[in-house]
């Protein structure tokens, strides 16, 4: 009998933490799988964030520094410039990412930092109880906008993404969503080639993925898939950004 | 044969110093009165094949050097107290996943933006933690350019030595003096660092963190970071004493006040005043040992601690002292520094 599919060799087999319908176990296992396919498990090095994800690491079978809460890209920076032989990305969620990262995040991107990101958009904090997040809807209702994101108070969802597509170091950013086995295969694509451009030197790339989060969405996995294919991507576009 | 001496402001003594140290790596942000450090090592630690990264904040200038200790280099970053007060949140971070670096804070008067003139009013935040949480920083205080040398070479082998975060306290006289400066070139000592993050090439993968969640697991790692802090205790205390024999009236500074403080020491001697010093070195552990021997074999010692500052130090001396002698206090902030003059009059 022939074996066709089984668990990434950079997979653990620990148990899921993550609520059902949740988008991470997805990013995680294709994260492992393209690491397996590019054959650099053992010169890979994950900075994992503060949020749902904060234990990653606990998924991955290679070495993984913990980074504060939105300071991963400086982390990362630091660890490329002194180890350029090692592979290095960063895992990151919305609030880590693009609200008190920012900075770090717009500044790694413009020095060209030779990293990859992978950034997981669920439109909300999830680890700390469904607040508003950077990227949260307008009209989403959140633990912290109940009557709904206000965009005369709140401002609009911030769109990362493309700011950093405008500079000149970044070679790289793609959104993708993970709502159907053809978006989990374009996910896979994406990630892929957000590593191979690492690999390559070529800078500074990035892979936004649009991400249930039925918990503090209020909906079943189901009707959050439906959620992120017909509201969320029609306010954050699919396909190749840079 | 003669030693050969330079001329280096006490900012370039710490980067060279550094450099000399087997640091690899620098990241920092832009804040008076540190800048030479940042300037010297935008030069000389690329030249020896180091990183050097003007970071966008403080904030992530100290996680770029928790990034690079993460992975077993010597890393540092300086500033001056309100971009410490930045740092904290990362310090606390390298406290906690056990990481080595070497932070400089040549201090500034406080609180806010106080002011760009020399101060140490940041000794409660360099030895108290500083941060979240039960952990403490080795803290090491210089009081001449040939010490903010030297000690770069201390800050290193400590902080490696117990895989802890190492703060060098200086002010902004001591980064801005120039004094004759003779570059040693001592040999450094190699630690051994299996748990850095490097790539799991045949071995068992390696996790950076301070994160723990299962119940128990943060009060172990904390008892055992407690049982470290003990040892150092124990074995890092660093004091300069003089004429602590005869002493009546033993004064107690550290860093550019305990300068004057000797200055002050001489002329009342003199004047045929027995009076005595204590420089504390190491900040963190405080020299208690020296001040505990005083009081059990001294009755009559009594103290006067003179800081930059109102009134930090001096808790620490207190502490010491347990209630066994007279303790005066003597300090000046917001850019104000006690005099020689001060001191004496005190004496007299």
């Amino acid at each position: 009998m022939k074996k066709i599919y089984s668990r990434p060799q950079s997979l653990r087999d620990v148990v899921n933490h993550y609520c059902p319908g949740c988008g991470h176990g997805i990013a995680h296992r294709l994260v492992a799988e393209v690491v397996d396919e590019l054959g650099i498990r053992e010169k890979v090095i994950g900075v994992t964030p503060i949020g749902c994800a904060v234990v990653a690491y606990d998924y991955w079978d290679f070495d993984c520094s913990e980074a504060s809460h939105g300071r991963a890209m400086a982390v990362a920076t630091a660890i490329k410039r002194v180890r350029p032989q090692n592979i290095v990305f960063t895992y990151q969620g919305d609030g880590d990412l693009a609200a008190i990262g920012t900075n770090e995040t717009i500044h790694a991107a413009n020095r060209g930092e030779n990293i990859t990101g992978i950034f997981i958009n669920n439109a909300i904090y999830g680890m700390t109880g469904g607040q508003m997040a950077p990227t949260t809807l307008a009209g989403q209702k959140t633990a912290t906008c109940p009557r709904g994101r206000d965009i005369k108070l709140q401002g609009y969802p911030l769109k990362i993404s493309e700011i950093l597509a405008g500079l000149p170091a970044v070679k790289y950013v793609e959104r993708v969503a993970f709502d159907s086995p053809q978006g989990v295969i374009k996910t896979k694509r994406a990630i892929k080639q957000a590593f191979q451009n690492q690999i390559e030197g070529i800078g500074f790339s990035l892979v936004e993925m649009l991400s249930p989060c039925p918990t503090y969405w209020g909906m079943s996995p189901e009707d959050s898939l439906k959620w992120v294919r017909d509201v969320m991507s029609k306010e954050f576009p699919l396909g190749r950004i840079k | 044969m003669k030693k050969e001496k330079i001329l280096m402001t006490g900012n370039e003594a710490i980067a060279e110093g550094a450099i000399q140290a087997g640091c690899r790596f620098y990241a920092g942000y832009p804040i008076t009165p540190q800048n030479e450090i940042p300037s010297f090592m935008s030069t000389h630690m690329p030249d020896s094949g180091g990183v050097f990264i003007q970071a966008e904040s403080e904030l992530a200038a100290i996680n770029m050097v928790y990034g690079a200790a993460a992975t077993g280099v010597r890393a540092m970053t300086s500033s001056s107290s309100p971009g410490i007060s930045l740092k904290q949140e990362g310090i606390s971070y390298l406290a906690g996943a056990e990481l080595p670096a070497v932070i400089v804070n040549i201090m500034r008067a406080g609180p806010g933006l106080g002011n760009i003139w020399p101060s140490q009013a940041d000794y409660f935040q360099a030895t108290r933690g500083g941060g979240h949480g039960d952990y403490h920083c080795i803290v090491i205080a210089p009081a001449s350019v040939q010490e903010a040398y030297d000690f770069m070479y201390l800050g290193f082998d400590l902080a490696d030595k117990y895989r802890n975060p190492v703060m060098i306290l200086g002010d902004g006289t001591l980064g801005q003096m120039m004094e004759p400066l003779e570059i040693k070139q001592p040999k450094i000592k190699n630690y051994a660092k299996p748990w850095a993050v490097t790539g799991c090439k045949n071995r068992p993968r390696n996790i950076v963190k301070s994160f723990h969640l299962k119940e128990g697991d943060l009060e172990t790692l904390n008892l055992s970071l407690q049982k470290k802090y003990k040892l150092i205790q124990e074995k890092e205390e660093r004091y300069e004493g003089l004429y602590l024999d005869d002493a009546k009236i033993i004064l107690v500074a550290y860093g550019t006040m305990a300068r004057i403080a000797k200055s002050a020491m001489h002329k009342l001697r003199a004047k045929g005043k027995k009076v005595g010093l204590i420089r504390p070195i190491s900040l963190w552990p405080f020299p208690k040992k020296i001040f505990q021997e005083i009081v059990s074999h001294k009755q009559s010692a009594k103290f006067l601690v003179a800081e930059m500052s109102y009134g930090q130090m001096v808790e620490d001396v207190q502490l010491a002292v347990n209630g066994k002698a007279k303790i005066d206090f003597l300090g000046r902030s917001g850019g104000g520094v006690p005099s020689e003059e001060d001191i004496i009059r005190l004496i007299k």
